[in-house]
């Protein structure tokens, strides 16, 4: 019988399957960053260990980074965050994007510039937005503080083989709608539990042909969906993005047309089996908001604020305490909601194309007065190259604000936080209470929706944008 | 890792959905660089007003009832959103030894007790998570929500939560029930693996190219 994508990329990794039934599995990457690795390090200085693999870990900065001034971190806990990261890589003798490198950046988008991402390779790191490495058929996810300890001191992981499921996105999506709503829609309809215990693998051609970038902000969120991965398989799309451009760490030359034949057998074969299937049309997917507090509570644009007994799977409370968070009312429009801080970033959307995207919407626009409007590239390495093309000109006269490369907004554990009550359209990925700051209210959106939002003061139908 | 074998305490409930751990620990509590300390975090933003000292008065776990609770009983998907194991820190170190949360509906459409991230990361710190049918989960909190002040004892040996006259089973992954049991640390076992590791490293191709 034929082998899933998944189960192929896991018998490549299998060193050894233990008497109880887990399995270590090798890790060929490893991600860190400020906040989750200081208790893993210090687990290692205590037992005496050192890294196995230092030559196969990589760091950088990210979460607690300010992103008006880099080096001005005047939170003195944070900064020793940081601190704490250069001694250790430096201790263990780990390459470390810091804030001085010119390729720092969140470490979901370094990590496929710089060519540490590539197909086939077991990917994780200490969060749990792990999952967008999963775009390039990497199997990739997030993992505690315990297994970054784990990981450091042995190369490998001790896991349980997850269950497939299988969503296959058919035919074509409709103009402005991205791949963040795809990913939102799917959420809405299976929960932010639907994906719990599987590996997922997105499929169709509403997914083969989405670009590099977009196929990361769909697997970006497989998370969000319960589920610690999301798989695309290798194509001509992730081969190019290998020959279009030298990236670091992959191979080059002919080394990489050797290396693509070996991904190009990286695919679920014809018959091979899915513990789940499903399959959606993609071309009736509208651009997706959400309007509570965990990313299933989502609606399209052109829906209205549910009711406390209209949201299958959630419980009437859990709806009505996440409206009250909210500051919203059952039957309200979505396009009537206010908005006063729109930010455009994150692993999730602060790539390259996503500021294109949002600069197309915001050129020759102004912002609505009331809104702040902040746009913050995913990396140092995507800021020079938006100011290469004039973007950031766009997003300043537009009366929107440019900043350095970091998490920023999307988790609030920088200076660049929503106060309370504040609204805000959001093209990160977590709606959950406080998480942009607290008391703040996030609704999720894709860059295109987030920018036009900024300039009408309110969610507007991209599809009607003129 | 200390070693769970029974436990007896003070039951508390957690009656809502989708728990996730931006609530559990919020943002404002990660930058501690040391492995202890979260306790005081635990629910923070929930527990207390935004002066972080005033107790929310109708909180659920702020109830006097529930003062000293030590096991809680919480809704479906409960830790699910970030990686951080500050969040099973917190609950650790706060005094939890175990949680219980209910597997909701059947098939595809099943809502389980726990978000993945979460579960791992509870194990490797001792805390039992126990995953109880949907009815089992209501009966027992109903029952402690008419015995306000008893005790209950979960004993992991024989698989059992016992509260006044009722005996529920449970079941639990046997590898995890192992290590939970001899307190078992993954890293000192895996480095017994040693010799397998390397055999594979041999044979592995990384594919990282160094320039």
């Amino acid at each position: 019988m034929g082998k899933t994508l998944f189960e192929k990329i896991w018998e490549n990794h299998k060193v050894k399957t233990l008497e109880d039934g887990t399995t270590l599995l090798f890790i060929d990457r490893h991600l860190i960053h400020e906040v989750t690795s200081p208790q893993a390090f210090e687990g290692l200085r205590l037992a005496g260990r050192k890294a196995r693999h230092p030559e196969l870990t990589f760091a950088t900065m990210d979460h607690n980074v300010p992103t008006k001034n880099k080096k001005d971190i005047k939170d003195l806990i944070a900064k020793q965050q940081i601190q704490t990261l250069e001694d250790n890589c430096k201790e263990f003798g780990i390459t470390l994007y810091g804030l001085d490198s010119e390729l720092q950046g969140i470490v979901h988008v370094i990590g496929p510039e710089l060519g540490l991402t590539v197909p086939g390779t077991t990917i994780v790191c200490g969060d749990s937005h792990t999952s967008t490495h999963g775009a390039f058929g990497a199997l990739a996810f997030g993992i505690g503080t315990s297994e970054v300890e784990h990981v450091l001191a042995t190369g490998c992981l001790l896991q349980t083989k997850a269950k497939t499921f299988r969503i296959t996105f058919n035919g074509e999506l409709s103009a402005s709608v991205t791949a963040k709503d795809m990913i939102l829609h799917l959420i809405g309809v299976i929960g932010t539990a639907g994906g719990t215990g599987y590996v997922l693998e997105f499929a169709g051609p509403a997914v083969q042909a989405l670009s590099m970038e977009a196929r990361m902000t769909m697997c970006n969120m497989s998370i969000e969906a319960g589920a610690r991965a999301g798989l695309i398989a290798p194509d001509e799309t992730t081969f190019n993005y290998f020959r279009s451009q030298d990236r670091n760490f992959a191979p080059h030359g002919t080394a990489l047309e050797t290396a693509i034949n070996k991904w190009k057998t990286l695919v679920s074969d014809a018959d091979a089996t899915f513990d789940r299937e499903l399959t959606i049309d993609a071309s009736q997917i509208t651009p997706q908001v959400t309007w509570g507090t965990s990313p299933s509570m989502v609606t399209g644009v052109d829906g209205v604020i549910p009711g406390p007994n209209d949201v299958k799977g959630l419980s009437p409370r859990d709806v009505e305490s996440a409206l009250a968070y909210m500051g919203l009312k059952a039957g309200q429009k979505i396009t009537d909601l206010a908005i006063d801080v729109v930010f455009i970033g994150s692993c999730t959307n602060s790539r390259i194309e996503d500021l294109r995207a949002a600069a197309s919407i915001f050129n020759g626009k102004k912002v609505d007065p009331r809104v702040q409007t902040l746009v913050v590239p995913g990396s140092e390495t995507v800021k020079r190259q938006a100011e290469r093309e004039g973007l950031d000109k766009v997003f300043l006269a537009a009366g929107a604000e440019w900043r350095d490369a970091g998490c920023s907004m999307c988790l609030a554990m920088n200076p660049d936080r929503l106060t309370n009550g504040q609204r805000c359209a959001s093209t990160s990925n977590r709606n959950f209470e406080g998480r942009q700051g607290t008391g703040g209210r996030t609704h999720l959106v894709s860059p295109q929706m987030a920018a036009a939002a900024a300039i009408a003061g309110h969610f507007v139908d991209i599809r009607n944008w003129k | 890792m200390e070693k769970f074998v029974t436990h007896t305490g003070l039951p508390a409930i957690l009656w809502r959905g989708n728990v996730d751990t931006d609530q559990i620990i919020p943002k404002d509590h990660l930058k501690s660089i040391k492995r202890t300390g979260f306790g005081p975090a635990l629910f923070a933003n929930w527990r207390f007003e935004a002066d972080g000292k005033t107790p929310v008065a109708n909180f659920e776990l702020n109830q006097k009832h529930f003062a000293g609770a030590n096991i809680l009983i919480a809704g479906n998907n409960f830790g699910c959103g970030s990686s951080r194991e500050h969040a099973v820190w917190a609950i650790v170190q706060d005094g939890y030894k175990v949680v219980i949360a209910p597997r909701k509906g059947e098939g595809f459409d099943a809502i389980p007790g726990f978000a993945d991230i979460f579960r791992n990361n509870s194990f490797k710190n001792g805390l039992l998570l126990i995953e109880l049918s949907e009815a089992d989960t209501i009966q027992l909190k109903e029952s402690v929500e008419a015995a306000p002040g008893k005790t209950m004892t979960v004993d992991l040996a024989n698989q059992s939560i016992v509260f006044g006259d009722s005996k529920l089973a449970f079941s639990i992954d046997a590898a995890v029930k192992k290590k939970l049991m001899g307190g078992l640390d993954d890293i000192g076992l895996s480095l017994l693996e040693d010799a397998a590791i390397s055999a594979f490293e041999k044979n592995h191709d990384a594919q990282l190219v160094r320039a």
